[in-house]
């Protein structure tokens, strides 16, 4: 079996603040095949986006990492990000309407990026920017119009092809289609997935509807409070969830087959912690429906994809 | 684009209209002309031949529209005090004036814009921190006290730099230089600093706040995920972008510099139209500040409308709005 | 099925260290209590610069205040000058007198010490004149333009406009120019003050009124005030009576800040020589006298006053600045 093309071990990630260091995220480790789509999944706040930042070295301060170990290929690139950001790893984010400069034309900033990183001249950078529009479905007689010109869900289309356009091994995607209509966001993520499979490059997606998850990736991790608590197939968590925060989301999602008018959707009850004030043991023990004494005291380890107690050596220690 | 053009010019013609009419009810109602002119000793016939003769009795809408069109002839009476033209007492002493203004905005502008981006770049840095402080200072300090400090450190206790006026100036035509001679520019640095400074601080923490609002955005976090470095992150996208606000209130403040020479020629004794107008003032020569008014007042409504013109220029998502609106 | 997290929440950012963590405190009872306890004297203890600049302004308004109790003597009585003390270096005993003083003395032998203090009065109470003024034809005019409307609030605003295109310092000079033009000769000198208070003030009103406008039109539309006029309340009544209260917090800001540009205006007019006058000066003037007598080495007659406008201005300038930080995020 080849090397994954991304290791991530143990990150961890730390915001000192005034009175505490609040623990963003904590020994995250997962690994990412070349070409596969892994979706990342969780609540607002549960520290998905914080993953993506770090692997981009991309982290507001005073945010840092304070330990693990992040691999591209078996090079390592915690705290180097910058040799390999935009060139290997391309980054997309939610809002299109922001994540372009608006003084500046389409074209300006997709010949900017490509001039960077592929060392063409102006003319053969104009024309690659070309194709590119015409890869993600852009008119390319438009390339010198400004960002406001365009309408949100071609934005973000602009936005793909402005992080495709060095030819990356891996595109972090961080909520690419949250900003945008419902209608529109099948086509936005169709048009990722499709180019990236093409290209084959690696797409992290990161994302709080599971809808998304199950129509775009290939594996998924879900995240709660700053930890990984469950890994695996998307096909086979979806049917088969193990962590009881797992069962509570899917539980959660409305299946149209299933529910009618009168089906009232279970919730999982209480809210995820704050940072500030994050439980003892398991994180997630105060809203679990199967919890044990020993989730209040320790936290399970990750192990075969899921890190609870009721899964593996733990459990017969308990009693 | 015509029509916003139309509406703007009509819109500055009417405030400088009003501007006028301020200047003009001063003229002609402060103080007592035909006194002022011909003295209290006056028989009642000099002063009813002189009320005659300057159309006194004529109705007011009248000798406005008169005044109005003197002063586009660039006629503004005779001067209480000197008895000569005010229109040839302004001229000889506008381009001490303009120079000055003109070297102290350059001075504001260039070293706001530097030390705003330094500030902002190096933000939480201990020279940053210094350099926020004292501009603190220096945006609570009156202008005269700055000036009156600069030269008792430069001319009295360092004797390097001269304290009041021009220095030796060169005649060129109608324009008396002292850009020329090495004693002009020295005279030139401390006023300059004086009246640029608080200019200098205003861009300064300006440019420094913009720069730091379009650093926090979203397409600055973009560009740096696109592997754009550093310094091509600030100077191809962050600056652009923080100089389109910067330049709309940078024009507005440079337009009071003008306004604000007649502080520091007053302090450094500078024989420009700013120190005419404060003699003016004390002396009550009313032609003399009712033209400086007229002046001034015109400068700003323009530096208002040229500013306006501008921003419109640079940000293309204004100027499609208004194109597409109609204005 | 469900147990409540493990640990207490967290304390909120702005209570003191040292503060109990019950939150069934007793509620204080009196007004004062209720007023230091507040986060506002909260914030203002925490902030040394904002307790600095306070004590400093708290200082310098005490000794205007006190003046004649404070000062050594009355530099402005002819009667107890002395010409031979005139030129008297700070601190040295003077050669022909004897007499040896804090600050030394100018040129008519006044007592340095004493003219600064009543400089400052004179600065002082010009500045807060001229911000009454202002607050109270601004307040005024915004109340009127943001509850009457119509043509009356486009003329009051268009006005406001006009005068915000030319810095406030020249609108002053002009009114300054103006009043002075119209008073005859003889009356000048005495009638300063008031018009120099006129114009600071003429000129400063512009800020409170847009402010205060501002908030009356959104006032307007708040219940109580369809309630007073179902009542059958007069105009008058509602807006002095009922909206005003609730427009005054961003006043206090802009009346802080007015008071450091009013006391800068003052003194750049007064050094100009189109202020306070000899007779009766204020720190601008004295700088104006000061700069005179600079390159003759009696360099005390410029910087004592000029260090006094310093700590006024900065003073006066830092406290506003806090407190525009401070209560701007709570007023919106």
């Amino acid at each position: 079996m080849t090397a994954p093309l991304l290791e991530v071990s143990d990150l961890s990630v730390e915001f000192p603040q005034r009175r505490q260091r609040l623990q963003a995220l904590d020994r995250i480790s997962f690994t990412l095949e070349a070409g596969e789509v892994l979706g990342f999944v969780g609540e607002s706040g549960a520290g998905k986006s914080l993953t993506g930042a770090a692997i981009m070295g991309l982290l507001e301060p005073p945010g840092r990492i304070t330990g693990g170990r992040i691999t591209l290929q078996g090079q390592r690139i915690d705290g180097q990000a910058e040799s390999v950001r935009g060139r290997r790893i391309g980054m997309i984010f939610q809002d299109p309407l922001t994540s372009l400069n608006p003084l500046r034309t389409v074209g300006d900033q997709l010949v900017e990026t490509i001039q960077l990183h592929l060392g063409m001249d102006a003319g053969a950078a104009a024309q690659r920017a070309g194709e590119l529009l015409d890869e993600v479905g852009i008119d390319r007689g438009r390339i010198g119009a400004y960002p406001h010109e365009f309408s949100g869900g071609m934005r973000q289309r602009i936005v793909i092809a402005l992080a495709l356009a060095p030819e990356p091994e891996l595109i972090i995607a961080d909520e690419p289609t949250t900003a945008l209509d419902v209608s529109i966001q099948a086509q936005v993520l169709a048009l990722l997935r499709r180019l990236c499979k093409e290209r084959g490059a690696a797409v992290i997606l990161i994302t709080h509807d599971m809808g998304v998850i199950a129509e775009t990736t290939d594996r998924v991790a879900v995240l709660y409070a700053g930890r990984l608590v469950e890994t695996g197939r998307t096909a086979e968590v979806i049917a088969a969830p193990r962590h009881p925060y797992t069962k509570g989301l899917m539980a959660a999602t409305p299946n149209l087959d299933l529910v009618s008018v009168d089906t009232v959707l279970p919730q999982i009850p209480g809210s995820m912690p704050s940072l500030a004030a994050l439980p003892l043991g398991c994180r997630f023990h105060p809203r679990c429906g199967d919890v044990m004494p020993v989730c209040r005291r320790t936290a399970a380890p990750f192990i075969d994809g899921v890190a609870c107690h009721l899964y593996g050596a733990q459990t017969q220690e308990a009693g | 684009m015509v029509i916003i053009l139309a509406r703007r010019i009509a819109q500055a013609v009417l405030v400088l209209l009003l501007v006028a009419l301020i200047s003009f009810a001063i003229f002609r109602f402060v103080g007592n002309p035909v006194e002022n002119i011909l003295g209290q000793e006056a028989t009642v016939q000099d002063r009813n031949e002189m009320i005659e003769r300057m159309g006194l009795n004529d109705p007011i809408p009248v000798q406005y529209a008169r005044f109005v069109w003197d002063a586009l002839h660039f006629d503004f009476g005779i001067s209480y005090r000197t008895a000569e033209p005010v229109a040839e007492l302004i001229a000889s002493r506008l381009p001490a004036t303009l120079e000055l203004a003109f070297i102290s905005a350059l001075f504001a502008l260039v070293a706001g814009i530097l030390l705003g981006i330094f500030t902002a770049i190096s933000r939480g840095r201990f020279l940053a921190g210094l350099v926020m402080t004292t501009s603190l200072v220096g945006v609570s300090l009156p202008t005269f006290l700055i000036g009156v400090l600069l030269i008792w450190l430069f001319a009295v206790e360092l004797g390097v730099l001269p304290s009041f006026g021009r220095g030796d100036t060169v005649r060129l035509g109608f324009w008396e230089t002292g850009l020329l001679t090495a004693s002009g520019l020295k005279s030139l640095i401390l006023p300059a600093i004086t009246l640029g400074l608080y200019q200098m601080t205003l861009i300064m923490r300006l440019v420094r706040s913009e720069m730091l609002e379009v650093l926090r955005q979203d397409f600055i976090k973009f560009a740096r995920a696109r592997g754009l470095p550093e310094r091509m992150v600030l100077l191809r996208h962050a600056l652009r972008n923080t100089l389109v606000p910067v330049t709309t209130v940078a024009g507005l403040q440079l337009g009071s510099i003008v306004a604000f020479a007649i502080i520091t020629e007053t302090v450094f004794q500078w024989p420009g139209v700013g120190l005419m107008f404060i003699n003016a003032v004390y002396f009550v020569d009313i032609p003399v500040m009712s033209a400086y008014l007229l002046l001034v007042g015109t400068l700003f409504v323009l530096i208002n409308f040229i500013v306006d013109l501008l921003y419109l220029a640079i940000d293309p998502r204004i100027r499609d709005r208004n194109l597409r609106g109609g204005g | 099925m469900t147990s409540p997290p493990v640990r207490p929440p967290e304390k909120p950012a702005g209570a003191p260290e040292s503060a109990p963590m019950s939150v069934s405190a007793s509620i204080p009872a009196s007004r004062l209590q209720r007023a230091l306890a507040s986060d506002f004297v909260y914030d203002f203890t925490r902030a040394p610069i904002a307790i600095i600049a306070g004590l400093v302004v708290l200082f310098l308004f005490l000794v205007a205040i006190l003046a004649p109790l404070v000062a050594p003597t009355n530099p402005f009585d002819p009667a107890s000058l002395n010409l031979m003390n005139g030129f008297t270096p700070p601190m040295q005993a003077n050669m022909f007198t004897g007499e040896s003083f804090v600050m030394g003395t100018d040129d008519q032998g006044r007592d340095l010490l004493s003219a600064i203090i009543y400089g400052l009065r004179v600065s002082l109470f010009v500045g807060v004149m001229s911000v009454l003024l202002a607050m109270g034809l601004g307040v005024s005019l915004g109340l009127i333009a943001g509850y009457v409307g119509g043509w009356l609030d486009n003329l009051i605003m268009r006005i406001a406009d006009i005068q915000l295109t030319f810095p406030s310092i020249l609108i002053a000079m002009l009114i300054f120019g103006v009043l002075r033009g119209i008073i005859p000769p003889d009356l000048r000198d005495e009638m300063a003050i008031f018009v120099l208070i006129t114009a600071i003030g003429l000129s400063e009103w512009v800020p409170f009124a847009r402010t205060v406008r501002a908030t009356t039109l959104v006032e307007k539309e708040k219940e109580y005030v369809q309630a007073a006029r179902l009542i059958g309340l007069g105009r008058h009544q509602i807006m002095w009576r009922h909206i005003l209260p609730n427009v005054l917090g961003p006043v206090l800001v802009i009346a802080t800040i007015t008071l450091a540009l009013a006391i800068i205006a003052e003194a750049t007019l007064s050094f100009l020589g189109v202020g306070a006058p000899a007779t009766e000066p204020s720190l601008g003037t004295l700088i104006r006298i000061g700069q005179d007598f600079l390159f003759s080495g009696e360099w005390w007659i410029l910087t004592f006053p000029a260090i006094t406008l310093l700590a006024l201005a900065l003073s006066v300038n830092l406290l506003g600045d806090w407190l525009k930080d401070t209560l701007n995020p709570r007023l919106k």
